[in-house]
């Protein structure tokens, strides 16, 4: 059986609208939750699939991003519902619960962060880039801890979600719509990107680097470029991630989640556009579903990823598509 | 005469105690194609990566057209126009033919930040792309996975790739390697036309197309030079029947 792949994304993305819409009418808010959660997940490693899928880099530091996003969120609405002033150097602020500017902080920041991890870890490649990105993803983590004015290793609770022009996010649906509608522009720039010019180019140096430099283009930029753009991709989810929990906590910088970010894609397909999304979607089923069972359900997924790895390489979307996945 | 357009002067490359190339200098004129030859582990790949920029030697210079490149990396020295292909290819296996030739007509272009259109609807880079594939005759094979080629289309997409990049001069690993008589023959025609173009660095062990294509032949033997003239001349030089070609060439 081999599908087209513009079918899977049109089914995933009917069944993420179709699913919740439900559970509006069941009146099962937990269910919107659950699928919000999935697609928060999704974007989160939407974003690591640039750099891992079409650059071939696999970044063991992912969380990163996505604390730093959450950690945006959650200092900008702490000092708005605190009525304190953030002092920034020159500038000071007292934050802000409008979602936009949130996530346009997030995304900032995150660029920024990741410009200045790539020029670092970039240098290196294999095993010792993976080790580099863990490094870092651990010094933000201890770095969160320790930072005892935002809550430290408790976090800090926001008590009410933040404002997007006429919504009310606090309605499960709506936080939801603003989440699948954020999904779908990433994944429309996506396959834009993935197919662009700049794409063939940093998908034939994942295959060949040296062929990149024989034909005069420069390895470290085309990388570079792909680390800034993933970072910023993470650090929203990282932003609605926060805002879904309405808490922002270190654990959000923790490798576990660098690690399942990478599960996520791997179990739905590397380098495949919808590969990060249905991932998203098994994972948080499987956590879901077996998690109700047993407090050991990681083993079941380790089962699962053990399968995929040796038998579908292509992940689920290699499955249905009957193609190979992108080999990192 | 005029200035050659790729030059060597005295590399020396040692690693450890081994001496893989011994103050090299030769030079490749417009219009030329000069074939280096020699044993195994002669150091005709080592030679290649210092033109190239892959390895960095410890003295002498590299120049294009009396430029000195020896400084410049890899990715630069492409753009100066040096155009290479690999002994063992350097493909991007997944993607079509197209689109490894598309990489060529990217890296000439010089401008890889486009990221909105589709790279397969950029009518200059494809137009380049099937110029290029049309000439090695590949054309048939535009949209196969270049994975699924044979050993001696690969050899030809290397060459299409290195056409797209117009360089100054082509630096050839043994192209001819694996491609079969008939597939041989086709190569030296094509590589035999492609001179006027660009002057050719031919790294080859295929001796029929050295002698049939050289206008001189360089013989390398433990990093040294031991011999450069006409295939005539080589062919009767008794210091490199000794060293090389043995006593029937």
């Amino acid at each position: 059986m081999r599908v087209n792949e513009h079918a899977i994304t049109a089914a995933v993305i009917l069944g993420l609208i179709a699913l919740p819409v439900w559970a509006l009418i069941m009146d099962e808010p937990f269910t919107i939750t659950l699928v919000t959660r999935a697609v928060i997940l999704a974007l989160a490693a939407v974003g690591l699939n640039i750099v891992l899928g079409i650059g071939g880099l696999v970044s063991f530091g992912h969380a990163v991003f996505f604390g730093i996003g959450g950690y945006a969120m959650g200092i900008l609405a702490y000092h708005a519902q605190t009525y304190t002033t953030l002092e920034l150097g020159m500038l000071s602020t007292g934050g802000t619960k409008f979602m936009p500017v949130i996530w346009l902080v997030a995304m900032v920041v995150s660029a920024f962060v990741a410009g200045c991890i790539g020029l670092l870890s970039l240098r290196t490649s294999g095993v010792y880039f993976i080790m580099i990105t863990l490094a870092f993803g651990q010094m933000f983590y201890y770095f969160a801890i320790s930072w005892a004015q935002y809550g430290g290793e408790d976090g800090l609770s926001i008590y009410i979600r933040n404002d997007f022009p006429g919504l009310n996010t606090l309605v499960p649906i709506q936080f939801f719509a603003i989440c699948l509608a954020l999904l779908c522009l990433v994944l429309f720039l996506m396959a834009r990107l993935q197919s662009s010019v700049f794409g063939l180019a940093l998908n034939a140096t994942r295959q060949s680097a040296i062929r990149a430099e024989t034909v005069g283009l420069n390895p470290m930029r085309l990388r570079l470029l792909a680390f800034v753009l993933s970072g910023a991709v993470t650090g929203l989810a990282g932003a609605l991630f926060a805002d879904l929990n309405r808490f922002v906590s270190p654990t959000m910088f923790s490798w576990q989640l660098s690690g399942e970010l990478i599960v996520l894609i791997i179990i739905g397909g590397v380098g495949r556009l919808m590969g990060p999304v249905i991932g998203a979607c098994v994972f948080v089923t499987l956590e879901h579903v077996l998690g109700g069972l047993t407090e050991f359900w990681h083993i079941y997924l380790g089962v699962i990823l053990l399968c995929i790895v040796l038998f579908a390489r292509g992940g689920i979307v290699g499955l249905l598509t009957g193609k190979e996945g992108a080999h990192v | 005469m005029s200035e050659p357009v790729l030059a060597t002067h005295n590399l020396v490359k040692t690693f450890g105690a081994l001496t893989a190339t011994d103050k090299v200098s030769l030079d490749v004129r417009a219009g030329e194609i000069h074939a280096v030859i020699g044993p195994n582990g002669a150091g005709k790949s080592t030679l290649i990566q210092q033109i190239c920029g892959g390895v960095r030697p410890d003295q002498g210079r590299v120049a294009l057209l009396g430029q000195d490149i020896s400084d410049l990396g890899t990715q630069a020295r492409a753009k100066a126009g040096i155009g290479r292909t690999f002994q063992i290819s350097e493909l991007a296996m997944e993607d079509t033919v197209l689109q490894n030739v598309m990489l060529g007509a990217i890296g000439a272009a010089g401008n890889v930040w486009r990221f909105w259109k589709p790279a397969l609807n950029v009518q200059s880079l494809t137009e380049q792309a099937d110029a290029a594939l049309a000439r090695v005759g590949l054309s048939a094979q535009r949209d196969t996975i270049c994975a699924k080629l044979s050993h001696g289309q690969r050899r030809q997409l290397e060459v299409a790739i290195a056409l797209t990049l117009q360089p100054k001069v082509f630096i050839m690993d043994e192209p001819m390697a694996g491609l079969g008589t008939e597939g041989s023959k086709i190569m030296t025609e094509f590589l035999d036309d492609l001179r006027a173009q660009a002057p050719i660095l031919l790294v080859e062990h295929d001796m029929d197309a050295v002698f049939a294509l050289a206008d001189r032949i360089s013989v390398l033997v433990y990093g040294k030079v031991i011999a450069t003239g006409s295939a005539a001349e080589i062919r009767s030089s008794k210091a490199v029947r000794d060293a090389y070609l043995g006593s029937d060439a």
